[in-house]
């Protein structure tokens, strides 16, 4: 837990500055640059004030609160009194259940970047010729982001529904037995991912097509003009300019696939035996059916450390140039 | 366009049309297979899945509106969501204004924090946070939902509240200064009505989030009479599990207020989605 203390302890100081608003301290930075600046911190906590109790009482406090539960055997009635130390969280490790979820979130990501972004960048570039109707094409292709996964998920049960859906039909053509897509353990993580493919590819394709519009077509002409091919004036230009785009939309996609419950709880409930069954769904099912607080909240911040790892990685290696480009040359375009 | 006419340009043009087309009917077909399903009965489910219905079966459809249980739902979807948006957009453009206007000590450390919030995955917090509410007394009550939806909410607000706040010119903000506008005043009469088409924008996005939510109102809400449309989806299956063609159109009644909202706020929801990457 070292990262999440240090911005603990930050935190603080930071609150307590506004808090105690102490004026020997900020006068001598205020003074120079404004009048009042008791006025002015006073002002700052009264804006600050409604999003930081929020967020620290609604946000912060749950993460600490399972970091505590998650080192007591505990049924989540009462108050925690059954210490047990790190039991919750080798026991994660040595169940397989958790162990295959680690494993799917991985095959998971790996899917994602492989393929749905690829494809959704390639749908963007295609939208971003001039094209009669490319409108209409835009406006179906995100449309699915906008249903919840609930709504998809109940839909494609009953799509792939072997009886009175198309799941004869559709679960040949991708190769399972009859109707037995999300029934069998060897297609059904490939069968959840292409239903989340169907949700969410509009969504990156949209990031891709803004970033794309987003980089002036000076250069891309000048490409042309200088005898660049449609490829090269794609690998030389387009790509490299789209950086802090493809960025986010891995990192999103990433921490979602984390994440992933609401389809997954629908869709298949975690089954047939575990086989796509996500961290989540187990902390769901152990937390709220067995009642067996303690071990899903070491779930729970194994969860929480791999998305704060990865995404402290991933700050600091991958978004850092388009983070400080955009704190430091505000409206500078690149 | 000159080059309009040249048949490799059309060639291409049409390869382009035939594969927007092949995608787009990946997404018409599954959505096109509920609606029709709907109109279907079982036994025309199970032999005439592709075709359309015949005869055609309105009854499912007219049933569940007739039935007070889809608009109560839908009452519930839309008050949790404008309360979560009213919430998330008023702190979240007092903390941003804050964010982007003003320089003190710590404001980089505490934008920080709230950006950190981006990377905690709800699923994370919903174990502890439905001991939290419970021992706060608020399940089986709509603020359960709304406010933890809100503050999750406020990462992506304030971001890109702040960076818009931020593209408003220091000229602006000195001549309300010169005219007597004390921090407040200039804020509320001055930065929030320029910031119109920002706030719009992460106002859609709020109300998609939430309309979403299943996790959330999934554990908080024991009590049928507070179900959300994705719970109450999800209970429809589980009760009608026999009855495709009934649950097909109960999830396509479902999907309409959402396609409805997407329609008219269309461009808000894009550009959103647009700008927040825009870096």
């Amino acid at each position: 837990m070292t990262p999440s203390t240090i911005t603990g302890q930050r935190t603080d100081d930071a609150a307590t500055e506004l808090l105690a608003a102490d004026p020997a301290a900020t006068q001598q930075r205020g003074r120079r640059a404004r009048p009042r600046p008791l006025r002015r911190l006073g002002t700052i906590a009264l804006f600050l004030a409604p999003a930081l109790v929020l967020f620290l009482l609604l946000v912060i406090t749950p993460i600490v609160v399972a970091g505590y539960a998650s080192m007591y055997k505990w049924n989540g009635f009462g108050l925690p009194e059954n210490f047990v130390g790190i039991d919750n969280f080798t026991r994660a490790f040595e169940d397989p259940t958790f162990l295959g979820d680690l494993w799917r979130a991985f095959v998971l990501i790996g899917l994602s970047l492989l393929i749905q972004l690829p494809v959704s960048l390639g749908l963007a570039m295609l939208l971003n010729q001039k094209l009669k109707g490319r409108g209409i094409y835009r406006v179906i292709f995100f449309a699915p982001y906008v249903l919840s996964e609930v709504t998809t998920a109940v839909l494609f049960t009953l799509v792939f529904s072997p009886n009175r859906g198309l799941g004869d039909t559709l679960s040949k053509w991708l190769g399972a037995e009859a109707g037995a897509i999300f029934a069998d353990p060897d297609t059904v993580l490939f069968a959840l991912f292409l239903v989340i493919s169907w949700k969410y590819f509009g969504f990156h394709m949209i990031l891709y097509l803004a970033g794309r519009q987003n980089i002036p077509q000076e250069l891309t002409e000048a490409a042309t003009t200088d005898g660049a091919s449609a490829w090269q004036v794609f690998r030389h230009v387009t790509l490299p300019l789209l950086g802090p785009t493809i960025r986010i939309s891995v990192f999103l996609s990433v921490i979602g696939s984390i994440q992933l419950f609401d389809m997954v709880w629908v869709l298949t409930g975690g089954g047939p035996i575990h086989a796509s069954e996500t961290m989540a769904v187990t902390m769901f099912d152990r937390g709220f059916r067995r009642f067996e607080v303690g071990y899903a909240s070491a779930i729970s911040i194994i969860m929480f450390m791999l998305s704060f790892v990865f995404a402290l990685f991933y700050q600091r290696f991958v978004l850092r140039r388009d983070t400080e480009g955009a704190i430091t040359n505000r409206g500078v375009q690149r | 366009m000159t080059t309009s006419d040249n048949p490799a340009v059309r060639a291409r043009r049409a390869v382009l049309h035939v594969v927007s087309i092949a995608i787009g009917s990946l997404i018409v077909v599954p959505v096109g297979f509920g609606v029709l399903g709907g109109f279907k009965d079982n036994g025309q489910l199970s032999t005439n899945p592709l075709g359309w219905p015949d005869p055609w079966h309105p009854e499912n459809y007219t049933g569940i509106l007739a039935d007070g249980v889809f608009w109560r739902q839908l009452a519930n979807s839309t008050i949790i969501a404008l309360a979560t948006v009213a919430v998330v957009v008023a702190a979240s453009a007092m903390a941003a204004f804050v964010f982007a206007r003003f320089a003190f000590r710590g404001r980089e450390l505490l934008f920080t924090l709230f950006a950190i919030g981006l990377m905690f995955p709800f699923a994370v917090a919903i174990l502890p946070l439905f001991i939290l509410l419970r021992s706060m007394e608020l399940l089986d009550n709509p603020l359960g939902v709304i406010l933890p939806q809100a503050a999750f909410g406020l990462p992506t607000t304030i971001i890109i509240l702040r960076q818009f706040f931020r593209t408003i010119p220091a000229e602006v903000e000195e001549a309300a200064t010169l005219d007597g506008c004390t921090p407040f005043g200039f804020f509320w009469r001055v930065l929030l009505p320029m910031a119109r088409p920002a706030l719009a924008t992460v106002s859609v996005l709020a109300i998609v989030a939430s309309w979403n939510n299943f996790f959330l109102p999934l554990v908080v809400f024991t009590d049928q009479t507070w179900w959300t449309l994705p719970v109450g989806v999800q209970a429809f299956q589980g009760q009608y599990a026999d009855d495709t063609a009934r649950v097909l159109a109960y999830v396509v009644l479902s999907m309409i207020p959402a396609l409805g909202f997407y329609a008219i706020a269309e461009r808000q929801l894009i550009g959103g989605l647009a700008g927040s990457v825009k870096g």
